[in-house]
């Protein structure tokens, strides 16, 4: 009896873990399939086209082992994240002003929109005009070219909120801080994790912009370099960097979303 | 049998209150409500009975403090609920039609909400939502999110969240009118017994004509726009002859 079911225990196990190495399997290939086709293609074409990702493995390791390189690495991350956070700030008591006043609600949003039209790259040309510092003019550039975005995400997160759940809520005359903590954060916190995902790639394409026209270190300033020096491997390695830090970051905003949506229902059927 | 209460010692005071929606006196205005008159006794239930759109959750708001009348006055224990809207916290409790739990919280979170508001310490309000719980039947089911409940287990789980804060007013909008017919009667029965036995005033409102001979001990029935066409007052003392009569009568004036 125990040895049956001790099999019938090792083979849900084996079903498991072949369905897992499936899933696996299914997400890796095709990063497999774009790396096996750039290197067949290094073998054919000149390295300023396509290098060795050989080459490029080792550029990488270059740039996380170099304090100066991986100090420029840290610093546009903290200019993507201090431009999150600050679009973030602004856009949120923006999008709370809207939903409380109608008036401000017509006066700023054509503006926001108008906004949103306006090219990242003009946005540096500007920034460059109008301000001195380095570090201000990426901060400033990173707040316009996000802003908007956030803006109307938190908006439509506090205004989709469940009027019944605010009623329920309302019913037991809490303080503004007291609803803020138990209705509003919780109800809109699915909206805005998904802004700052979205945003987030945004920013990552936006502060190499930035960092390209008006920085003297970064992500930005080191593709640059390599620009002017036909050096396709280290363009990728710095490129790359970028790319890590954004995979880390979605992983980590993943990460809250599974435990801070726990509560959330889930379907046995898929869309 | 029409009970008489003075406005004075009236728990709930409706003094010719009108509700009109849109802008009064345009095409577009729809009035609601029209000059009620209504008083409620401290520890009496009342059911207000009518047919939907009738305006009877229109007076529900009002006396919630979610809605301002047009005109006339609301009273609730002598001040204005939607003007003195803050001096009422934990004075009137809510049971919605629906449960409206907040599902970011799980049973025994929900059922501290209102003491939350209270600010009464974490261990106190905890060990008086377990209670409620467990009176509800919901022991066991104390950190189950509401997805994980079913229909009739959240509407206990909301009922219990009104009853924790100890407010001396319970308002119910139809709390029991989404529930099969036996969970219904089942969470009915509890519901009277917790009222009877925690000696609140409750104002419930039914558009069932059962429902309401069997929760309130005064069933006043509104027409549209909501104006007053009955209101009788009976206790348990009254045979089931009379019971049938009011019934009758009831059902006369809402097909009138």
């Amino acid at each position: 009896m125990s040895e049956t079911t001790s099999r019938t225990g090792l083979s849900r196990l084996a079903t498991k873990l072949s369905g897992a190495a499936t899933r696996l399997g299914k997400s890796v290939l095709p990063f497999v399939v774009v790396i096996l086709l750039w290197q067949f293609a290094s073998l054919f074409f000149p390295r300023f086209l396509f290098p060795s990702l050989i080459d490029v493995f080792w550029r990488c390791i270059d740039i996380f082992t170099t304090g100066s390189m991986f100090a420029d690495v840290l610093s546009t991350v903290l200019r993507i994240l201090a431009g999150l956070a600050g679009a973030f700030v602004v856009g949120s008591l923006l999008a709370l002003s809207m939903v409380r006043s109608r008036a401000v609600d017509q006066f700023l949003s054509p503006i926001l929109s108008l906004f949103q039209g306006i090219p990242a790259l003009s946005w540096v040309v500007f920034a460059i005009i109008w301000f001195h510092g380095v570090e201000f003019r990426i901060f400033f550039i990173m707040v316009m070219t996000t802003l908007p975005a956030f803006t109307f995400q938190v908006l439509g997160a506090l205004r989709g909120m469940s009027k019944d759940l605010m009623e329920m809520v309302f019913s037991f005359r809490p303080t503004r801080m007291k609803l803020f903590r138990v209705m509003i954060v919780p109800a809109v916190l699915p909206d805005i994790l998904t802004a700052w995902k979205v945003n987030l790639g945004n920013a990552s394409r936006v502060v190499v912009v930035a960092e390209l026209v008006g920085a003297t270190g970064g992500v930005g300033y080191e593709l640059l370099q390599q620009q002017q020096l036909f050096d396709m491997a280290g363009a990728l390695a710095w490129t790359l960097q970028l790319v890590f830090f954004v995979l880390i970051v979605q992983g980590i905003l993943t990460l809250i979303e599974n435990t801070a949506f726990r509560y959330r229902a889930v379907s046995e059927r898929a869309i | 049998m029409r009970d008489v209460v003075t406005p004075s010692d009236a728990a709930i005071h409706l003094d010719q209150v009108c509700k009109v929606f849109g802008k009064p006196g345009s095409d577009a205005a729809y009035r609601a409500v029209d000059n009620i008159n209504l008083d409620v006794r401290p520890g009496q239930m009342l059911a207000i009975l009518g047919k939907t759109g009738c305006g009877k959750s229109t007076i529900f708001n009002m006396i919630a403090g979610l809605t301002e009348p047009t005109s006339g006055t609301v009273r609730v224990s002598g001040r204005d609920p939607f003007a003195d809207f803050d001096s009422f916290r934990g004075k009137i409790a809510i049971v919605f039609q629906s449960d409206r739990l907040l599902p970011w919280r799980t049973a025994i979170q929900n059922v501290e909400l209102g003491l939350e508001m209270l600010d009464t310490p974490p261990p106190e309000r905890r060990a008086a939502a377990q209670a409620w719980l467990t009176k509800l039947g919901l022991g066991g089911h104390e950190n189950d999110y509401p997805h994980a409940l079913s229909g009739g287990m959240r509407q206990r789980v909301s009922i219990a969240r009104a009853f924790a804060t100890n407010a001396n007013i319970l308002l119910c909008d139809e709390p029991f009118s989404a529930l099969d017919e036996s969970t219904a009667g089942r969470l009915r029965a509890e519901f009277v017994r917790l009222v009877k036995e925690n000696g609140k005033t409750a104002v419930f409102i039914t558009h069932s004509i059962s429902e309401a001979l069997q929760i309130g001990d005064r069933i006043v029935v509104l027409k549209r726009p909501a104006v007053i066409a009955y209101d009788v007052s009976f206790d348990a003392a009254t045979d089931e002859k009379e019971r049938e009569l009011i019934r009758g009568r009831i059902g006369d004036v809402l097909a009138a």
